[in-house]
């Protein structure tokens, strides 16, 4: 189990360290500045930041020995004279990288690889860890990627990266707003996918279309890849074929808005999930914060509550704010409004680290 | 040659030294500073060369005009000042 969190802040890059059973904050990386996410690559021990300077624009940096160093930008491709790339809403999509919304190391057998997918659409792969970036061009340029539009953010953006443990070159990416798409060729092409999820937001006859749909995060059970989980602006789905096809888990009980997913390493039915009141007020319902697990598949629900707080709680937890520990065993959790707990019993209990900090974008164990 | 400043909070992010830099406009003042300081590119414009939305660049008191195409003219005597802009909060 790791005894590591890396918390990415508006104000910094927290390592969180467990020590003689107790969790505290070890020390910051990056105080004062904008850290939307970073990455701990088991393969090669390495960790990765992303920044946003705000003025001076995203960047990315690596640890090595001698601490961090700024790498590679993914960058946009020169846009073509004449191009009017526009998206559903008529608005002109820049081709400038606004924000890196995911980082996802490649398969063991790729050890340089990484994948990094930002707003408004692009997808980027490294070789060399992160070193240089490349597009993933078939994607920006299939017709289909203009009808990508903002969800929450302004512009569309890519916030989850899936790399099958079994062939490291099938890539799952998923999109708000823009469905599921697949590579089964390293990125050179992709297709898209995912039936059966419903977009309440679009008119009836685009309901069901899988370009419209606004995935919040989409997870795969490492050890029966064919299971993946979906929280989705409309609720939660569940699919038992690589998100080819998902059905719809309702009657969960409190809400089924929400943000973050994760699923057990080795139980496709276990998963996790923070319900918040959808969608015009994403608060938790009656100030109470809670976690919600599934262990049949979306049958029932729980409500883990023990530890949390359960009055006048406003805490939002965002899609990459919720991590489970390799073994499956250890949870943590970050909020909006700067709280941090850590769950050592799979959220039964949760032990409260701090209720000061900036901001959480992003929690990952180390 | 032009005289190039840069903001000083840019400095924590990239060194940025005050530098005298040839070009008959502001695009080519940039692009031979960046010759010595790659990193820098990124910091001052985005991915489609533009000044970034935040940054605003100064020639002899006046701001620049062209932020697409950086062509607002240079001379051998200009002082050329790179700000953040206050719009980035």
């Amino acid at each position: 189990m790791s005894d590591r969190l890396l918390v990415s802040t508006r104000k910094g890059l927290f390592h969180v360290v467990r020590r003689s059973g107790a969790w505290s904050i070890d020390h910051v990386d990056f105080l004062g500045d904008n850290v939307t996410l970073a990455l701990s690559d088991h393969r090669s021990g390495k960790l990765y930041a992303a920044l946003d300077h705000g003025h001076f624009g995203v960047k990315v940096h690596r640890s090595g020995d001698g601490g961090w160093e700024e790498v590679g930008k993914p960058t946009y491709p020169q846009k073509p004279e004449g191009d009017e790339d526009k998206d559903p809403w008529g608005r002109e999509v820049k081709w400038d990288a606004h924000r890196i919304w995911s980082l996802q190391a490649g398969g063991a057998d790729e050890p340089g690889v990484l994948w990094c997918g930002t707003l408004p659409g692009g997808l980027f792969r490294s070789n060399d860890h992160g070193a240089t970036w490349e597009m993933a061009r078939s994607l920006w340029d299939d017709p289909l990627r203009r009808k990508w539009s903002g969800g929450g953010a302004d512009w569309p953006g890519i916030h989850s990266i899936i790399v099958d443990p079994r062939n490291s070159k099938r890539v799952w990416i998923a999109v708000s707003t823009g469905g599921v798409w697949l590579t089964e060729d390293g990125g050179a092409t992709w297709k898209i996918i995912g039936q059966g999820m419903r977009a309440d937001y679009f008119p009836p006859e685009l309901t069901h279309d899988p370009i419209s749909q606004d995935v919040h995060c989409l997870v795969q059970c490492r050890n029966a890849p064919s299971r993946m989980w979906v929280q989705h602006h409309n609720g939660i789905f569940i699919s038992d074929d690589e998100a080819q096809t998902f059905r719809e888990i309702r009657d969960v009980g409190v809400s089924t808005f929400g943000f973050a997913v994760v699923v057990h390493p080795d139980d496709p039915d276990t998963a996790w999930f923070v319900p918040e009141i959808k969608d015009e007020k994403r608060i938790p319902n009656a100030g109470r914060l809670i976690v919600t697990r599934t262990r049949d598949g979306g049958k029932t629900f729980e409500e883990l509550t023990k530890g949390l707080p359960q009055q006048h709680a406003y805490d939002i937890v965002y899609r990459h704010a919720l991590a489970l520990d390799r073994k499956g065993e250890r949870l943590a959790m970050g909020s909006t409004t700067g709280g941090l707990w850590v769950s050592e019993d799979q959220g039964d209990s949760w032990s409260m680290i701090s209720h000061t900090l900036p901001p959480v974008y992003a929690v990952t164990f180390g | 040659m032009a005289k190039l400043h840069f903001t000083a909070n840019i400095q924590r992010h990239v060194e940025c030294p005050s530098a005298d830099v040839r070009g008959d406009d502001v695009r080519a003042v940039l692009e031979h500073f960046f010759e010595n300081n790659p990193l820098a590119r990124s910091y001052i414009l985005d991915d489609q060369a533009s000044v970034r939305k935040h940054i605003t660049i100064f020639v002899d008191g006046q701001a620049i005009r062209d932020r697409l195409r950086l062509s607002d003219r240079v001379t051998s005597t200009s002082t050329i000042y790179v700000f953040q802009a206050l719009s980035g909060g």
